[in-house]
């Protein structure tokens, strides 16, 4: 049931983010023409052609594009929190995005194309990993209980590193420059079809993984001793999960720049809505997180028409009260 | 069922835990037990695995310990920690089936139908069945620990390792945990592990009891060898008095603590008034003195600062006597914790009372003595239970002094054989049996000391304490018994 509500708001997204634009186009014409690509169904009237090159060759990549990336970087906050015990961790807050856009970025400014077209998101993977490899290890070298507040800090601490790095590369480059601030400030427009396919196999893999693993985040959120006790293979299951998650994140990062919040806006309202078991909070989270990455781009390039907003403003703009509110429920219920 | 031999280690360089070997039996109820910091905890967490071995083995069921694949181990052995870190609001059933974890198979691992059953009666018998669909996040601290300890059950455990699993629970929960605990150590033959702080429940639950101190083993055995006072004086550093259980075979330990001024304040006998009315002979003290006695109230070991000797009539005949005296003391306002109460139908103001000031100690003795029930012990078969007539020879013994309990009733003999020998001399005759008396049927007798000034650890006759004793009791009853005669 909880599923059915969540694919059905999924659709809901999908045709809404179609619909409105410079050109709107009614939300049943959409869904005709979708139907008609996907399922060659016929219809009556013909369809306008200008309008069904308008939904299937600009809109709808740029829709899919949201709703992948939104998918990835709910999956990734809801995975990183129960890993870590941690409601508060999401791909953002944790340095991940940072670390993944740096990756990202070196491929931008020097130019580096070792994997063909696959050579941007697997640096931003690396990126990513690498950095939530450091914000563990240094977390765990300040307080080795690893700590709500020490960790959150600590991927502070190191995006602002990251931040400045990325500033003077930005500062160094010539005509780069443009494309890379664009990219920064996190956008899912203009990128067309190529991609979505570019994220798509990383996406579908790192996801799976992540779901096979629910039982043990379950396990895992109730801290790695509980877990061992309770017959998880803690080492092997905590790399398998921090690798997919970066794998994951670092693919939506490489495509769509530092989106910030999803992750942790998403999996929190879905726990609150459906409970904290991890095999359900990651499908779902899954779903919700890509039709709200939808609205939000929507919301993004309609409310200040025609100047579109980067999609990062809308996402903070409703995450930051969430994280703020979060952490405040921990505090008061840990003063208890 | 687990062997641990010669295991050491510990955090960093240096081992928490030095050259540590012993066994425990399939279905033995286990306690650690041992000063902070001794590696109570580093010892479970080395027998559940998440702790590594730096050298020696750990043995289960004759299998090395880390040769167990970590869901192998988790169908062995289950832990219940002290505190469990928890952020997200599951449900008590879903923590409860994460006990199942190690049991499922395939990629989705969902529950089978014989888990679900096994969840079921894991929280039935941890009793935590009916908040089953509510948030742990709502439960008090008790609960959550049971919510746990019915996952460590949903694992089907053979060994359960606990960590003071009565930390945060009051006195019921605590009652209530370790009986089910001992009763499935009994029931499914359970092996439990568990580290205590509190020395006297482990006392109480426990077959056998290991003392680490500074990471060795100081002393492993059954509770009652364990637990000495030398034992316990070597390893914590502190002085401590090991008591007797009133039911259970288990010996109890306390710690003495520091004596305030004011209880180490002295007194002199000469300072307390003996009050003496128709109704009662009354002495109060400042403070309780431990006290044996027989009396109708009060009896055995306890603490007293009041003590009554009442008078009733020679025709009292009641049910129940001890309640009388209790609606007695209430209508006087005596707290009855802290009084002593005999009965005598003797005149009382034929009570007799000597004071002895000696060099280590005082005593004050005081008898009230009617003999018209006097019995041969030696020939008591000759009377009926049911028989009624008037006399009781009551015996007060104060001493100001610290003396030993087997002092307490050496005095208690001495005073006895004096009294006796009063009554021979002054030709009391048993008017059953027409020969001499020992006592009466229904005397009572009482020693009672300040515990404060000089130590006193023996009271037989010839002993300094006994021999005043003996004089002063045996002159007291000669002159309350011709007193009685006289009047």
């Amino acid at each position: 049931m909880a599923y059915a509500i969540a694919v059905f708001a999924a659709i809901a997204a999908v045709i809404i983010g179609v619909s409105f634009g410079s050109v709107p186009i009614p939300m049943s014409e959409v869904a005709k023409i979708f139907l008609q690509s996907f399922i060659n169904a016929e219809f009556g009237a013909p369809i306008d052609g200008a309008t069904a090159n308008i939904v299937m060759k600009i809109r709808f990549p740029r829709v899919a594009l949201a709703f992948f990336v939104g998918a990835s970087l709910a999956i990734c906050g809801a995975a990183f929190q129960g890993l870590l015990k941690n409601p508060l961790a999401d791909p953002y807050t944790l340095g991940v995005s940072s670390g993944a856009s740096f990756g990202a970025v070196l491929v931008i400014f020097f130019g580096i194309a070792f994997f063909g077209p696959f050579t941007l998101p697997i640096f931003a993977i690396i990126g990513g990993f690498l950095t939530i490899l450091a914000v563990i290890l240094f977390s765990r070298l300040v307080k080795r209980t690893l700590s709500m507040e020490t960790i959150i800090l600590t991927g502070i601490i190191l995006s602002s590193f990251l931040g400045s790095l990325l500033s003077l590369m930005v500062a160094l480059s010539g005509e780069e420059l443009r494309e890379i601030i664009h990219w920064l400030l996190g956008s899912v427009s203009m990128r067309g079809w190529g991609y979505t396919l570019m994220i798509l196999p990383f996406f579908i893999v790192g996801s799976l993984v992540l779901l096979l693993n629910s039982s043990e985040l379950n396990a895992l959120s109730f801290g790695e001793e509980q877990a061992h006790h309770l017959g998880v293979n803690v080492q092997r299951r905590k790399v398998l999960i921090l690798i997919f998650a970066s794998v994951v994140t670092g693919a939506a990062v490489a495509v769509s720049g530092t989106i910030g919040f999803v992750g942790l806006v998403i999996p929190h309202m879905v726990r609150i809505a459906f409970g904290a078991d991890h095999r359900h909070l990651l499908p779902l989270s899954m779903l919700y997180g890509g039709s709200f990455l939808i609205l939000a781009d929507l919301a993004a390039r309609t409310i200040v028409a025609p100047v579109e907003l980067p999609i990062g403003v809308i996402t903070a703009m409703i995450g930051a009260p969430v994280f703020a509110a979060i952490l405040f429920r921990q505090r008061k219920e840990r003063s208890v | 069922m687990l062997n641990v031999e010669h295991v050491s280690g510990g955090y960093g360089e240096q081992n928490v835990i030095k050259n540590v070997s012993f066994s425990v039996r399939r279905g033995e109820f286990f306690g650690v037990i041992g000063p902070n910091g001794s590696g109570k905890t580093t010892l479970l967490k080395m027998m559940s695995g998440v702790h590594p071995v730096q050298s020696g083995s750990i043995a289960l069921d004759g299998r090395p310990l880390h040769s167990y694949t970590s869901k192998e181990r988790a169908k062995v052995i289950a832990v219940l920690p002290q505190a469990v870190e928890q952020t997200y609001a599951y449900t008590v059933e879903e923590i409860v089936a994460l006990g199942r974890y190690a049991y499922q198979k395939g990629l989705f691992k969902t529950l089978s139908e014989a888990d679900k059953i096994l969840i079921h009666e894991a929280m039935k018998q941890a009793n935590v069945l009916p908040f089953a669909a509510k948030s742990i996040e709502s439960l008090s601290g008790g609960e959550k620990q049971r919510v746990y300890l019915a996952q460590a059950l949903a694992q089907e455990p053979k060994l359960l390792l606990l960590d003071e699993p009565t930390n945060h629970l009051d006195l019921a929960h605590q009652k209530s945990l370790l009986d089910a605990l001992r009763k499935w150590t009994e029931e499914k033959d359970l092996t439990i592990v568990a580290v205590f702080h509190d020395l006297n429940l482990a006392s109480l639950y426990c077959d056998r009891l290991l003392v680490l101190h500074n990471g060795m083993i100081h002393s492993l055995d059954a509770p009652g060898s364990v637990l000495r006072e030398d034992n316990l004086e070597h390893v914590y550093a502190t002085k401590t008095k090991r008591l007797i259980h009133p039911q259970r075979s288990r010996p109890l330990m306390t710690i003495l603590p520091h004596q305030t001024r004011q209880e180490r304040e002295m007194i002199s006998f000469a300072e307390i008034p003996v009050e003496q009315t128709e109704e009662w002979i009354a002495l109060s003290f400042p403070f309780p003195l431990k006290t044996l006695s027989s009396a109708v109230l009060g009896s055995g070991f306890s603490w007293k600062k009041h003590f009554i000797n009442r008078h009733v009539d020679k025709d009292y005949d009641h049910q129940h006597p001890e309640a009388d005296m209790q609606q007695f003391l209430n209508a006087h306002d005596l707290a009855i914790d802290d009084t002593v109460a005999m009965m005598t139908a003797a005149m009382l103001e034929n009570y007799s009372l000597r004071l002895l000031d000696k060099e280590n100690f005082e005593l004050l003795v005081i008898v009230t003595a009617g003999v018209g029930n006097a019995v041969d012990a030696s020939k008591a078969a000759a009377h009926r239970w049911d028989e009624h007539r008037i006399g009781t020879i009551n015996t007060w013994i104060f001493i100001n002094g610290e003396l030993s309990e087997e002092g307490f009733i050496q005095a208690m003999m001495t005073g006895t054989e004096a009294k006796a020998k009063a009554l021979f001399d002054e030709r009391i005759k048993d008017p059953v049996t027409n020969t001499l008396a020992t006592g009466t049927s229904t005397d009572s007798i009482l020693v009672s000391a300040t515990q404060r000034g000089e130590a006193i650890q023996y009271a037989g006759t010839i002993t300094e304490l006994g021999k005043a004793i003996g004089e002063t009791v045996y002159e007291c009853t000669i002159e309350a018994v011709k007193k009685g005669r006289q009047s």
